[in-house]
């Protein structure tokens, strides 16, 4: 017996696995091995969440919820909108409960592409960002940021890319894997550009909770009525694994984003929807610990990358650096193997984030303190030989 | 500048060179407010958390509830520094609820502590009763949990 011979999706094969994948199983196969390239909190989910979570479980909330989600948690969500940015979408048909911000993600450019629509997307960015344009059928277009300029989005770098073809411009603030923090003069500036050219803004703001220079500006201050906000769970609360997010966005494509849902995930698994909403209200001291937490590691390892001469700004938001390696004279992938095979230090290659990204390497600090120092002298060591 | 303090809170032993680096606030400025601190009392002491239990001592520790008759102007504070100033005492504290101060006493085994209860603190002047409960297992001190945390589940690399 032999599998069907008729080709697979050939958008899906045309698309390269993750880098970050390489270096996953080289890293897992080692003993001993420091890791700075986990992309998720070290701290564990906050305890009043996961003992309603139990809680639930124990009283049965085993159930689907509705479609869009429990009206209570996406009511938190969008009040919690309105209190801390001015920004305000209706619970009840702009607010939609996801299975992360990855399915949100999906969602949003499902619904918003038609093929042949391009997609800005920035970068380096997040590692799914061009695949998920490229399955929902649209083109994405990359477009390199400037790391002398804090990978600011500069609008005149962004209004180059802009076709007839253009339906939307992508992004992340805070950005994994730079850390930066767009700024509300920029974010105010795009918006301009996104009116000009009739384009939507898909903004991930899942780091929104971890930054550290004042507040946090959404994308949709600027621009409600063509701004989709992704946000949820994961990093601001320690909760990963619990798949929880959500996106607002005006009535008419939240609604299709709807559609999309019920027929593939139906809901956000019941019981992470209640631990989300118990963080909601009660876990802010345990967030504000975590980001005091992240910002002394933050100064203290970039300032020791920095003396090592691996030029490296202190990021504005989330809990990675990005420091250059050229003056090791490496590239990036030879730089992460390295380390990892010489002194057992994960980090990932910039490269895997986009072509701009090559020079450099995502380090995240989600690690305890003296692990960090450890890692320094380790990396000291390896520069050094 | 409560920065500051937050990590010596948590770690007693970092220098004001290592607490620049982890506030960003300038050396000098970390070494003249923890001298300034030190000066008025808002660092008592410099503390080390031990788990006894894991190093294999057999200290015995009871938690006390100490009924007295306050006095005429001076309410609890006359009888509560008396108290205080036992060395088995670790800590006093005034509660509310029916007995007046919880009191915590520390020593070699059970029958040191029962003593000390019995013929000591008993004894003291205005208290009336006394109601003692031993400590049978810390599973968190000084906001600090004692089990054995949980192991790192997060794979090596993620996105």
């Amino acid at each position: 017996m032999s599998a069907p011979q008729k080709p697979f999706s050939r958008t899906v094969a045309a698309i390269p696995p993750s880098g970050i994948r390489k270096f996953f199983d080289l890293a897992q196969s080692m003993q001993g091995v420091i890791s700075l390239g986990v992309g998720e909190p070290d701290f564990p989910t906050p305890w009043s969440a996961r003992e309603a979570a139990i809680h639930a479980l124990e009283h049965g909330a085993t159930t689907y919820t509705s479609n869009s989600g429990l009206l209570e948690l996406r009511e938190a969500i969008t009040d919690d909108l309105a209190d801390r940015y001015g920004v305000r979408y209706r619970a009840a048909d702009e607010c939609l409960i996801t299975s992360g911000v990855s399915e949100g993600l999906d969602l949003t450019l499902r619904a918003l592409l038609n093929p042949g629509d391009e997609v800005i997307v920035p970068e380096p960015c997040y590692v799914a960002y061009q695949p998920c344009v490229a399955f929902a059928g649209g083109i994405p277009v990359p477009v390199a940021l400037d790391p002398g300029d804090a990978y600011r989005l500069d609008p005149a770098i962004i209004g180059a890319a802009i076709t007839e073809n253009t339906k939307a411009i992508l992004f992340g603030s805070p950005s994994n894997p730079t850390g930066s923090a767009q700024s509300a003069a920029d974010l105010e500036a795009l918006a301009a550009l996104a009116r000009e050219h009739d384009l939507w803004l898909i903004s991930d703001e899942i780091y929104d909770r971890l930054t550290y220079h004042g507040t946090h500006t959404p994308a949709a201050v600027s621009a409600p009525e063509r701004t989709v906000t992704l946000g949820g769970f994961s990093k601001s609360y320690a909760m990963t694994g619990w798949r929880v997010g959500y996106a607002c966005a005006p009535e008419p494509l939240a609604q299709l984003m709807h559609r999309i849902h019920q027929y593939t995930m139906l809901c956000a698994p019941h019981m992470s929807q209640i631990a989300a909403l118990e963080a909601m209200r009660t876990a802010q001291d345990d967030v504000d610990e975590m980001v005091a937490d992240y910002d002394r590691r933050r100064r203290l390892f970039s300032k020791g990358l920095d003396e090592l001469g691996l030029t490296c700004p202190v990021p504005g938001g989330a809990f990675y650096v990005f420091p250059s390696i050229a003056s090791t004279g490496m590239t990036s992938e030879e730089f992460a193997e390295g380390l990892l095979t010489q002194e057992k230090v994960a980090v990932v290659p910039g490269n895997v984030f986009g072509p701009s990204g090559e020079g450099h390497v995502r380090c995240s600090y989600a690690t305890a303190l003296p692990q960090l120092e450890t890692a320094l002298e380790r990396i000291a060591r390896f520069i050094g030989s | 500048m409560r920065e500051i303090l937050t990590v010596l809170e948590s770690d007693a032993h970092a220098s004001a060179e290592r607490i620049a680096t982890l506030t960003g606030i300038d050396e000098a400025t970390v070494r003249e407010h923890i001298a300034a601190w030190e000066a008025s009392g808002v660092i008592r002491r410099y503390k080390t958390v031990v788990d006894w239990d894991r190093f294999g001592d057999q200290r015995v520790t009871a938690f006390v509830d100490v009924t007295v008759a306050p006095e005429r102007g001076r309410g609890f504070d006359d009888v509560a520094e008396r108290i205080a100033r036992f060395r088995e005492i670790r800590a006093v504290h005034l509660v509310s609820g029916a007995q007046d101060l919880r009191v915590e006493v520390e020593g070699d085994s059970m029958k040191e502590v029962a003593d000390f209860v019995a013929q000591k603190l008993s004894g003291v002047d205005r208290v009336t009763a006394t109601s003692t409960h031993f400590l049978l297992r810390r599973y968190k001190d000084d906001g600090q949990l004692l089990t054995d945390p949980e192991p790192d589940q997060r794979l090596s690399v993620t996105p």
